[in-house]
């Protein structure tokens, strides 16, 4: 009996580290609906190109992989800005639906532009962490930084978001969009700099997922439907409510893959989703 | 220090401000009075360059600003405090104040303007971490204008500061324009308070349908039989 017990517990703590990284995913996410209103469905695929650039970086141009990530993030950071100032700007006044086929047609974009630029064949920077073995349990190292790390990146937001003026003013933007030239604030300047941060995010999150996974242009299929679903668990624009949420989400694939099997635990988040869908279709923390 | 010189503006196919010319000297409290929809707000939108004018010039301290954009118009010295004080109802008063400070400029006067602000308004202290939606109405105008003078402005425009308070706390709204005029600042301050708002300014202009139909000292305005009858009610 105490046997299952130990497996059980490795399967709730596998979940609590996927759970960070699904978090730092989904508040990229929300902080570019909250701020701006836009849902970026592209988002994936700037994590997907986020992780070819540490591939890239590291393993062709033989940069240290510090390095490699760190310009990475910043490259998906720019890119994130370019998505706002060339892509999103032009529809910000149009219809929703507008904004969500613009984004989706970058989602193509990206993958297309990925299969012809870097091929259909999967990448592997070749770092391979060990596991860790502790009290009859295999920890795996790459989660537990990416964990750490997304932790990190969320309290970093977290204190630029509440105590640098430029953060006070993302928060504001969205309350209030018009009245801003008052406060001395150029929205679009704004929009960009929160943009970059998105961005930002998506880089960050990708140094982390290209520790545990194989890079292919698809790549963003397996953790955009799940990153837009926390975020609509959560709230839409809720940051709250998206971290409770991954962490919800993330318990039901690995516990629910632990008591089955490994696919089984996606289907129950996605049942679990549905229902909550019902049940409260703003979201947990959703307003309205 | 500011001066508007046959400005004209609208919206769209309508017209709200024909030829349009006053002047605000520094250190004057200077009201611009008449009824709803005479285009008073546009008046002031037309100065922060929240719309544009279609003719004429305003300028400030000598400065044509037609040019200038409108985030940039309170580098120049203007702070607006908006109609209905548009404070950001989910933010705390603090940091509704810390957005009145964004400017560059402002940001390195940051903690002694909060101070100065603090002193000015102990309800501000009182109430700093508390949630901007939820504070009354006469604290929110508080609120309004302490976040403008946050950006340490030359001339602080206000939009009809009493509109939608009680009676009793429009009184207490006037007492604080008259303490904001003696602190020294440059007001022009747009009302329908007839009444009110002349016990408090130097002077004042009377617009109506978008022209300036009347001007002059306050006292001049009180005895004006045009006043006297459409707005005293006398």
């Amino acid at each position: 009996m105490e046997f299952f017990d130990v497996f059980l517990l490795e399967a709730v703590i596998n979940g609590l580290l996927l759970g960070g990284v699904l978090a730092l995913l989904a508040l990229g996410l929300n902080l570019i609906f909250g701020v701006i209103d836009v849902v970026w469905i592209c988002y994936a695929e700037l994590v997907m190109i986020g992780m070819y650039a540490v591939y890239y970086f590291h393993n062709v141009f033989g940069w240290p992989l510090w390095l490699a990530m760190l310009v990475a993030i910043l490259a998906v950071a720019v890119l994130g800005a370019a998505l706002h100032q060339f892509v999103i700007r032009p529809v910000l006044a149009a219809e929703p639906i507008n904004q969500l086929l613009v984004t989706g047609g970058v989602l193509f974009f990206l993958q297309a532009a990925a299969t012809l630029a870097f091929g259909v064949e999967f990448r592997n920077i070749g770092v391979s962490l060990p596991a860790m073995q502790a009290g009859g349990m295999y920890l795996s190292l790459a989660r537990l930084i990416a964990f750490l790390v997304a932790l990190g990146g969320m309290v970093g937001v977290y204190l630029f978001l509440t105590r640098t003026f430029v953060g006070t003013a993302i928060r504001a933007i969205s309350q209030d969009r018009a009245i801003m030239p008052l406060m001395g604030v150029n929205a679009n300047r704004i929009f960009v700099i929160t943009s970059a941060l998105g961005g930002g995010l998506a880089g960050l999150a990708a140094c982390l997922l290209v520790l545990q996974y194989d890079i292919h242009p698809a790549i963003g299929l397996t953790f955009g439907p799940i990153t837009f679903m926390i975020c609509v668990l959560g709230g839409l624009g809720n940051m709250l409510g998206g971290f409770i949420a991954a962490f919800i989400f993330a318990q039901f694939i690995s516990v629910g893959g632990y008591i089955l099997h490994i696919e089984w635990g996606y289907v129950f988040a996605f049942l679990f989703f549905i229902a909550m869908m019902f049940w409260r279709p703003q979201g947990l923390l959703g307003g309205k | 220090m500011l001066s508007l010189a046959s400005v004209s503006a609208g919206y769209g196919g309508f017209q709200a401000l024909f030829d349009v010319s006053l002047e605000v000297k520094a250190g004057e409290s200077v009201a611009v009075i008449g009824p709803n929809g005479a285009g008073k707000t546009t008046l002031l939108r037309v100065i922060s360059k929240l719309i544009d004018a279609r003719a004429g010039e305003v300028s400030m301290e000598g400065r044509r600003m037609n040019e200038v954009p409108s985030h940039e118009i309170i580098g120049h010295g203007i702070a607006h405090v908006p109609e209905n004080r548009r404070l950001f109802a989910k933010l705390s008063v603090e940091d509704n104040l810390r957005m009145g400070a964004f400017m560059p400029a402002a940001r390195a006067k940051y903690a002694e303007r909060l101070e100065f602000v603090y002193a000015l308004f102990p309800r501000m202290r009182e109430r700093r971490h508390q949630v901007a939606g939820t504070l009354s109405g006469g604290e929110q105008q508080m609120c309004a204008i302490g976040r403008a003078l946050m950006s340490g402005p030359k001339l602080l425009l206000l939009d009809e500061p009493s509109a939608g308070l009680a009676p009793v706390v429009v009184q207490s709204i006037f007492e604080l324009v008259r303490r904001i005029c003696r602190e020294g600042y440059t007001v022009l301050i747009v009302e329908q308070n007839v009444r009110q708002v002349l016990k408090v300014v130097h002077r004042a202009y009377l617009l109506e349908t978008g022209r300036i139909k009347l001007a002059g000292s306050s006292a001049q305005m009180l005895e004006s039989d045009l006043i006297k009858k459409a707005y005293l009610g006398l």
